[in-house]
């Protein structure tokens, strides 16, 4: 009797658990609506100006060096008509290095304050647009939405005892299931034994015909174990092939790195160019995995992404990026507050993807800038890649098979200029492959 | 006719009967596999408890761990620069112009810099003046890379820091006194320091700077002071020369610095049917011996007897000396030849002594000789002795109180060691400009450590008025301080040298950036010259200095002449295993320094020399003693010594922080007395057995006709097929060039299109200096294989250098014995035919044959290799996969050429072969393009295929043609004297394709069929 209570809380504590569970989940799954504080919609105009117009414009205009809530390159802009002379905006924004060199004492001492960094003029705004900016600047700062903003953050709590408690509501059903196992087991010895003492018959074997058994049936029957052995053994031999070359193969392979980077973003949704990082790859045997000042390129402006791919970050590959990007003013000593390097660096160590034996000599600028090749062919869609990996296998069997099937283009290098002449002359216009060019030599990659 | 002259390389190859060395001309390998080491010993076979069966297993569980472990590969990071400096981009090369001037060697150079660590010296092709740099120059990079260099200056012998080091300096600065301040420095010609060197002497009263040159040329400076007032030494320019004529100066080598073998190699080669006529009359056997026309083996004293007997012909006065009939009658001819040539003639004296310079530069001057710049001297050396010798004195006098020791090594390589050793210890404060811990910096309170001059700017006036500029090519890799930012610092100066240089040179007519981009500029002032000098040059008649000539007794023993390496040099870059390892060009002799000996000497004083079962070469010891110094080297047997001298190489026996691999050696400094070359010794035999590292019967080639040569009237006169004729096999019967295709048993490949390297080697360009071979080295990683190895023939050189000598000096007797020859062995038989030629030790002609693989397009190696690890290029090249190597050194048998070479072992990594593959310093200097090889594989010369690759790859992504000249290999850059020409073939207009239709045209072997794609032209002798 004890025992069956305990089943009882054993089941309750079960249910208990998976609705504590489902109803986290449920919480985590919520949409969490934006607390980066754009203003939620340009409502309505302001002052003299259209804010939405504003919205465009300052997008356009003034978003790569000015935040509305927060020191960029330039100050935060939220509700600078207040802090500033209209008529004095006008002339700063259509062309504030005129307005310095005047001696206007303001706007020097704004000049300073960012360490002399000169702002662009922009003749092209009429004072019209000006103001429709200020319309969009002076757009109260949406309440962050605390509510949703707290369910987050409690998801977030909850999500980090979720673990825990997966495993335990996963021991908690290992233990039942033992102890059923074992319950069936003292079931049946129960009713054995009062079938044994009631005499009632349990062991029905005897009366069962005598059959042989299938196995050695199998055993007996030669050409069946010949045919099967061959097969096994080929069989084995076929995955034994395939798991021995695939040693020191290592496509696929996608370690974590220090950063989490991105090319998804970047090269996908951004359009970055690879070669505007990997600029190397035009000149020489190295790729090159750019050094940090070129991040820092756009990174000085680009302190925090876009709050719909934050989100995406968080929801669909657990990444806080601008948790990352902080990462990068880390190693690279950069003050966004001071808006300054530090001259405090530590450089990173990004583990390397590809890894080609010292054996075999590769150079990047041999493909990409004489053979014309596509970064993709290579390195795969790396546009969609949110985790860089390796997508070809990188066997030399892979590279041979290339240069057999790539044309050359001969006809579009002026190095090729006499070859090519000759060989039309000899091979009438016939396309030319690399290997026939010498491409499948030895000593062409190995020295 | 010439081209069957017979050769050899060594004496115990005019043996018939020496077993030994018929022996290693059958065997490519000189010792078998020792696979009796193990093997053989049955105690330990029969002790061991593992049998067959166990031995099985643990090989078969091995090699499944191997595979397994491999199958998890090693997490490989890749840590960018943060802020990456606008001119580099990994995997590129940047070249940088600088100088070296480490007080012996001076040139413009290139660095080639990968990643910012520099990994070559290339010639600067650019510079006014010097800018080809010698076998010690190409190897001076990996000296950057000495795990020996004093990280951090030292007190008292202790690491220490700058900051304690200047204050104290300071502090014993100010309690001189009025004592003096000696600063001792090698020469810098350097106008920039000498002016620092000024500041230093207006801040502290009595500043003393004495010049001291470890192997200095104070007789030729002292004649060029007292009659040119510039302590400085005349220029040559040999290019245009007719006739040279040199009196123990070794010119091509060494002389004055070297430096001159590029004129001379142009004047060399038989252009518009004309070359110079060269004279040598000498004790050793030297590089410029050897390149001689016409060479007379001669004692010191004779060559002053000889060059009095010449300045009386040509310029007058009575020289009234006793010469042997024969030298009169050649010092006759020499002179007929001098006066005929006229401004086109040049007279070169080597003796240590300002009387017999005096009168050179007398005769240049009467024969008006446009080959001797006297105008704009060479400055690259400034050394006073006395003055030197001075300074000790009052070191010892006690009237010295600080003494600056910069650049050189005193107490190393000043004769009387001791005696500046104990000077020093009455001088209160020492200090050491140093950057490694020498003799004379263990015995300094401080050391001020400097860096090697590839962290260092600086500049040098090598010849008077042009200024090559030195900077750095990599940051400081140790805590050093140059020697000019010291001395500015405690001049009281804030500025740093380089803004001082920088203002300087601006001063002095440079445009800064542009000077440092070429790596030089005309000066528009001249020198400083060390005034303290002239009090010690005495000035001499020159009919005085031709009776001292006239005077000079034979001294009763033997003459010592000290020479110094093509190797180490004056032994400043004793701990560079690449130089230790660069075989003598005469002797090709590694890792040592002997007494070379004459034959006839040998046999008087019972001296041997023999070989052993492996081909390694044992000499006797013997001990040659001089006024109380008294060594005990081994002699070597040198065909050529002049009878009744011996030569000792300067440079070796360095202890001081040199590793214990690199203590090769004796030091023969102490034989240096008075900075004179030339010294009476006695000489006695001690017996004994050495064994030298000498490579000169290493792959031999059986005395095939290897090297072809004719003389200069044949070929202008004669037919190409009678210097260099085509051999001929028999085809039904009728005689067919082994060329034509009928005699072929191979299918050519259509090379038309494309690229088809061929390298030419001009025999007569050649001077042997071993810059080449250096060069290769660094290319290629070739690993250095330390002595023990070298003397087993497992020498890795990629490219080495045969040196061959003939013995009969006329063709046609040659021609007679050759037609007598009938088969190798026998009576009449080739070998045989050796032991008639003419003694060896007299006088043998010399002959330099750089040899790397031929890249034959019918390759005999490529056929016999079971995995195919050698292949064909369609460019010409000979392919060597390592990675497919499996090393079973067929190849290396079947080839006519023995060029292959076999990795006996890991020589990276590997504490067995502690050289600079051996810590990571040392790694720096390894070229990233090429493989380091490991243990089991088969190498050899690739023909720089990382080079054309990058050279195609160049054009390629400009998208223009090649041009002629631009595709090279580390020899052929390295070859400033054009004997090694590189280039495509299929070029119609190029220089390689004109040296391919050269009538001195020949392969070597030619009649193996093999169409090698390394072609060398016939040597032509002007005798």
């Amino acid at each position: 009797m004890i025992k069956r209570k305990l089943h009882f809380s054993a089941w309750q504590f079960i249910l208990a658990s998976v609705f504590v569970t489902f109803s986290t989940l449920s919480v985590y799954g919520q949409d969490a609506a934006t607390n980066d504080g754009e203003p939620a919609a340009p409502v309505e105009a302001s002052g003299s100006g259209n804010a939405a117009a504003g919205e465009a414009l300052f997008k356009a205009n003034c978003a790569s060096c000015h935040k509305l809530y927060k020191k960029a390159v330039g100050p935060a802009l939220h509700e600078v008509s207040q802090k500033y002379d209209r008529e004095w905006l006008y002339s700063w924004i259509t062309n504030s290095a005129a307005l310095i060199a005047s001696g206007d004492a303001q706007a020097v001492a704004v000049y300073n304050e960012y360490n002399q960094t000169a702002m662009n003029a922009f003749p092209q705004l009429s004072n019209t647009d000006i103001d429709n900016i200020l319309a969009y600047t002076d757009t109260p700062k949406p309440a962050p939405a605390a509510a949703v903003a707290g369910a987050v953050g409690g998801g977030q709590a909850t999500g980090a005892t979720d673990n825990s408690l997966n495993s335990i509501v996963l021991a908690a059903l290992a233990l039942i299931l033992v102890l059923l196992v074992a319950l069936l087991f003292v079931v049946n010895s129960t009713l054995k034994r009062f079938a044994d003492a009631n005499g009632i018959q349990t062991d029905f074997e005897e009366e069962k015909e005598v059959r042989r058994p299938i196995w050695k049936a199998f055993a007996e029957n030669q050409f069946l174990v010949l045919v099967s052995a061959v097969f096994l053994l080929l069989a084995s031999a076929y995955f034994a092939y395939g798991a021995l070359m695939s040693v020191g193969v290592d496509q696929g392979y996608a370690p974590v790195q220090p950063i989490h980077y991105s090319h998804r973003i970047h090269a996908g949704t951004n359009q970055i160019e690879c070669k505007y990082c990997h600029s190397s790859a035009r000149e020489s045997k190295h790729s090159g995995i750019p050094s940090l000042n070129v991040c820092m390129n756009c990174h000085k402006s680009v302190g925090e992404v876009a709050d719909a791919t934050y989100q995406e970050g968080i929801n669909e590959y657990g990444v806080d990026y601008n948790k990352e990007i902080q990462k990068l003013y880390a190693a690279t000593g950069w003050d966004s507050d001071e808006q300054a390097f530090t001259g405090e660096t530590q450089p990173v160590r990004w583990v390397r993807i590809h890894n080609l034996p010292d054996l075999a000599y590769f150079n990047h600028a041999q493909h990409v800038t004489a053979g014309n090749i596509a970064c993709q062919q290579c390195h795969g869609p790396v546009e969609e890649m949110e985790v860089m990996y390796q997508y070809s296998p990188l066997t030399m069997g892979w590279c041979i098979n290339c240069h057999r099937e790539t044309n050359v283009d001969l006809a579009n290098n002026g190095y090729y200029e006499k070859i090519h002449e000759e060989l039309s002359k000899q091979r009438g216009g016939k396309q030319l492959t690399i290997a026939d060019l010498g491409g499948l030599e030895c000593g062409k990659c190995h020295y | 006719m010439a081209t069957t002259k017979k050769y050899w390389k060594s004496t115990a190859q005019l043996d018939e009967s020496n077993e030994i060395v018929k022996n290693l001309e059958q065997n490519e390998f000189a010792a078998p596999i020792p696979t009796e080491e193990f093997l053989g010993n049955n105690e330990v076979m029969e002790e061991s408890s593992t049998t067959r069966r166990d031995f099985l297993k643990y090989v078969g569980f091995s090699t499944a761990a191997a595979s397994l472990a491999a199958c998890e590969g090693p997490v490989i990071y890749s840590v960018p620069y943060v802020n990456q400096p606008e001119q580099i981009i990994p995997g590129m090369a940047n070249y940088y112009a600088t100088t070296i001037a480490d007080g012996y060697d001076f040139a413009s150079i290139l660095v080639k810099t990968r990643e910012g660590r520099p990994i070559k010296i290339e010639s600067n092709k650019d510079a006014k003046y010097r800018g080809h740099a010698n076998a010690r120059v190409h190897a001076s990079v990996l000296s950057l890379y000495d795990n020996n260099r004093l990280k951090t200056p030292l007190v008292k012998g202790a690491e220490s820091t700058w900051e304690t080091l200047d204050k104290e300096v300071a502090q014993k600065l100010n309690e001189l006194n009025g004592k003096t301040l000696a600063v001792l420095t090698q020469t810098f010609a350097s106008p920039s320091t000498m002016a620092i060197i000024e500041m230093l002497k207006s801040k502290y009263s009595n500043v003393r700077h004495v010049t001291y040159d470890t192997v200095g040329e104070d007789g030729a400076l002292n004649a060029f002071e007292s009659k040119y007032g510039v302590r400085g030494l005349a220029d040559y320019d040999f290019t245009d020369a007719e006739t040279i004529v040199s009196i123990g100066a070794d010119f091509v080598g060494n002389w004055q610095g070297g430096g001159f073998d590029k004129g001379y190699s142009a004047s060399r080669v038989p252009s518009n049917k004309s070359m110079s006529h060269h004279v040598q009359f000498e004790s050793n056997m030297t590089l410029s011996g050897a390149n001689a026309d016409l060479r007379y083996p001669v004692t010191p004293t004779e060559q002053k007897h000889i060059l009095a007997a010449l300045y009386s012909k040509l310029v007058g006065g009575a020289a009234n000396v006793s010469l042997s009939d024969k030298v009169a009658k050649v010092v006759e001819q020499t002179a007929q030849k001098l006066s005929k040539a006229g401004s086109k003639a040049v007279v070169l004296c080597g003796l240590p002594d300002q009387a017999a310079q005096q009168l050179v530069l007398a005769i240049n001057e009467k024969l008006n000789s446009s080959i001797v710049d006297t105008a704009a001297p060479i400055m690259t050396r400034q050394g006073n002795r006395l003055a030197v010798d001075q300074l000790v004195k009052e070191m010892q006098s006690g009237s010295v109180g600080a003494l600056f020791v910069a650049g050189v090594d005193p107490i190393y390589s000043y004769d009387n060691s001791d005696a500046f050793a104990k000077a020093m210890e009455k001088v209160a404060l020492t200090v050491s400009f140093a950057s490694r811990e020498d003799s004379t910096a263990q015995k300094c309170d401080y050391v001020a450590t400097t860096p090697h001059y590839l962290e260092s700017w600086g500049d040098t006036e090598i010849k008077k008025g042009i200024v090559s500029l030195a900077q750095p090519t990599i940051r400081p890799i140790f805590d050093t301080r140059q020697l000019q930012d010291t001395l500015l610092k405690w001049s009281g100066s804030d500025q740093s040298y380089k803004d001082y240089l920088k203002l300087y040179s601006k001063s002095n007519g440079a445009s800064w950036s542009q000077a440092l981009q070429d790596g030089f500029f005309t000066s528009n002032v001249g020198l400083q010259v060390d005034e303290n000098a002239s009090e010690f040059v005495a000035s001499v008649s020159d009919n005085s200095a031709l009776s001292q000539l006239v005077n000079s007794k034979k001294p009763s023993g033997f003459e010592l002449i000290l020479y110094t390496k093509t190797g180490l040099g004056d032994g400043a870059q004793a701990n560079n295993p690449w130089l230790q390892e660069l075989p003598d060009p005469i002797t090709r002799t590694t890792w040592d320094n002997y007494v070379t000996i004459s034959q006839i000497d040998a046999e008087q004083l019972g001296v041997e020399n023999e070989n052993v079962a492996n081909g390694g070469l044992n000499g006797s010891y013997v001990v040659v003693k001089m006024n109380g110094v008294e060594r005990k080297l081994p002699a070597l047997i040198q065909p050529g010594q002049a009878q009744g001298t011996i030569g000792i190489a300067l440079g070796y026996g360095k202890t001081a922080s040199i590793q214990a691999e690199m203590q090769t050696g004796v030091n023969a400094y102490p034989f240096f007395k008075s900075g004179s070359s030339i010294q009476a010794v006695t000489v006695e035999n001690v017996g004994g057995e050495h064994e030298f590292a000498c490579t000169q019967l290493q792959n031999t080639m059986m005395g095939r006709d290897i090297i072809r040569e004719t003389d200069l009237t044949t070929y202008i006169n004669g037919d190409k097929h009678e210097f260099n004729p085509m051999p001929e096999v028999s085809l039904n019967h009728i005689e067919t060039p082994v060329t034509s295709p009928d005699v072929d048993l191979w299918t050519s490949f259509d090379r038309s299109t494309g690229h088809h390297f061929n390298m030419s080697i001009d025999l007569n360009a050649c001077t042997g200096c071993g810059a080449c071979v250096i060069a290769c080295h660094a290319e290629n990683n070739v690993p250095v294989v330390g002595k023990q190895e070298v003397r087993k023939s497992r020498d890795m050189h990629w490219l080495r250098i045969d040196r061959y000598y003939s013995s009969t000096d006329s063709f046609e007797s040659d021609e007679d014995k050759k037609d007598g020859f009938e088969g190798l062995f026998g009576d009449n038989g080739s070998l045989g035919g050796f032991g008639e030629l003419e003694n060896p030790a007299d006088n043998p002609q010399v002959a330099f044959q750089p040899v790397m693989c031929q890249h034959c397009n019918h390759a005999p190696c490529e056929t016999v290799c079971p995995v195919a690890a050698s292949s064909h290029g369609r460019q010409g090249q000979n392919h060597m996969a390592y990675n497919r190597c499996v090393g079973t050194r067929y190849c290396a048998n079947n080839c006519p050429y023995k060029v292959r070479r076999f990795n006996w072992f890991l020589y990276n990594g590997n504490d067995e072969f502690d050289y600079h593959m051996n810590n990571d310093l040392g790694r720096m200097v390894i070229n990233p393009d090429v493989t380091v090889r490991s243990r089991g594989v088969m190498e050899k010369c690739s023909m720089c295929m990382q080079m054309t690759q990058m050279t195609i790859l160049e054009a390629k992504k400009d998208g223009r043609m090649i041009k002629d000249g631009e595709f090279a290999t580390a020899c052929s850059n390295a070859c400033s004297n054009g004997a090694i020409k590189f280039g495509d073939i299929n070029d119609k207009e190029s220089e390689i394709t004109k040296l391919k239709n050269s009538d001195r045209m020949y392969h070597l072997l030619e009649e193996v069929g093999t169409e090698p794609n390394v072609i060398y032209q016939v040597k032509v002798r002007n005798a």
